[in-house]
């Protein structure tokens, strides 16, 4: 590394224009970050959930489908990665990929352990007053589920946030270059600048979330429901 | 797949695949117990200062939440590129999970118990240590279950730093393009978390022989 004092590199890196205008800069890493991470939440949620409510709701390969999803979760996102660049090439689609891959897990369990969680007389209420199955779904199970659902987005969400710094290894956007050029350049300024950045955000959204969670909660249920399955397994 | 990777070089390079296959169960079980001891002394301050528990678990989930990629980097200017860096990396990422398995556990012991335990004559030390932690343990080793399979994972991004056990064929993979390392290394530690998995349940199991007594 380099002899100049931490703050001097910092001085300098942050004094240059090209750190907050423009390709490059911070918010437009910024951007990216968030843009990729949003991608990879909403198109796990899209493939994940709705399996996850159908197999739930009809008790059926719950458990198989839960032996899957726990050794989905030993997977390590880096080795994920490097697949599909050698697969498809370097950019934004091995993040991507190794992102929605990621994220499928801790929502696949808690809508599963959302549904199953709901009590079993409410549902047979349902179904005795001449509910359709698909009634019973989206009108009793999915809201009842909602909070433990919640939970699980939010930790798909941290993660994915956290993970999503990886992408600069195979040579896609977000706040990871800064880690990663700097690591490379041995520019302790850009690398500092990355670090705190992406650990800010992380914990940032996480907090958004955490406030936002009641609001997805329908009223009635559960003054703490989102606190349950976390850890679902 | 099985034609697709190179059995040749798997066959020549073994003993380097055994020698990774060690160092990345090496520091996964130090980061584990290293987690598992500082989650256990944090868990008792807050069963002991209930106000104590909700800081105890933001600063933990703090610690949760910062990428890996961040931390080591934060790091590597202090400790440098070593073993030390690694661990204490892999250890912050074991504390949240194990503090609220082992508080979740431990509120979870009927309170009968306790007061059975009370009435017996048992002083505080003795009535956690003989009553509330052999009924938690099932749930806290649920906890230092999930925290071994993640940090089984997280340790392939410590190959950035020089270590990473399996992952450091990932990495070296990534480099050449060459598919036989990136897949040893990723199945490699796939199935190294399934084992570990199944150890730590069979170590349950061997501490807990009541509940299959009971369960039988």
């Amino acid at each position: 590394m380099t002899d100049r004092p931490l703050l001097e590199e910092l001085r300098l890196f942050l004094g240059d224009p090209g750190a907050w205008w423009g390709t490059g800069s911070i918010p437009f890493r910024l951007g990216e970050h968030l843009l990729l991470s949003a991608a990879a939440v909403i198109m796990a949620a899209l493939l994940v959930i709705p399996p996850a409510l159908w197999a739930a709701h009809r008790r059926r390969g719950v458990t198989a489908a839960a032996a899957v999803v726990n050794i989905g979760r030993a997977v390590p996102t880096f080795g994920i990665l490097v697949v599909v660049v050698v697969w498809l090439g370097l950019g934004p689609w091995p993040a991507l990929v190794a992102l929605v891959a990621l994220s499928g897990p801790p929502m696949f369990t808690n809508t599963v352990a959302g549904v199953m969680a709901v009590d079993p007389a409410v549902v047979e209420s349902a179904w005795g007053t001449g509910m359709t199955s698909w009634g019973v779904l989206t009108g009793v199970e999915l809201p009842l589920a909602l909070p433990v659902m919640a939970e699980g987005l939010r930790i798909a969400i941290s993660q994915v946030i956290a993970t999503a710094t990886l992408s600069a290894l195979a040579a896609g956007g977000g706040l990871g270059r800064f880690i990663v050029d700097g690591f490379a350049q041995r520019d302790q300024g850009e690398l500092l600048v990355g670090a705190v950045l992406v650990a800010a955000l992380a914990v940032v959204v996480e907090m958004a979330f955490t406030r936002g969670q009641r609001r997805l909660i329908p009223e009635g249920i559960a003054p703490d429901g989102g606190r349950q399955g976390r850890e679902h397994r | 797949m099985v034609g697709f990777l190179n059995w040749d070089w798997v066959a020549r390079n073994w003993p380097a695949i055994l020698e990774r296959t060690w160092e990345h169960i090496f520091l996964t079980a130090v980061a584990v117990a290293v987690g598992a001891l500082v989650a256990m002394g944090l868990s008792l301050a807050a069963l002991r200062r209930r106000r104590w528990y909700g800081p105890i678990t933001s600063a933990t989930n703090i610690l949760y939440t910062i990428p890996s990629l961040a931390l080591f980097a934060f790091l590597v200017p202090f400790t440098g590129l070593s073993t030390l860096t690694s661990e204490i990396g892999l250890v912050s990422y074991t504390l949240l999970i194990i503090v609220r398995n082992t508080v979740a556990g431990v509120d979870g012991v009927p309170q009968e118990v306790r007061e059975s335990a009370d009435g017996m004559g048992f002083e505080p030390a003795r009535r956690f240590w003989k009553a509330e932690f052999p009924l938690a343990l099932p749930v806290i080793m649920a906890g230092i279950r999930i925290a071994a399979v993640t940090t089984v994972g997280l340790v392939t991004i410590t190959s950035i730093l020089g270590q990473g056990g399996l992952g450091y064929f990932i990495l070296a993979g990534f480099r050449t393009f060459f598919w036989t390392q990136i897949i040893i290394g990723t199945v490699g530690s796939v199935l190294l978390a399934v084992a570990i998995d199944v150890g730590l349940l069979r170590l349950e199991r061997l501490f807990t022989p009541w509940i299959r007594r009971a369960a039988a």
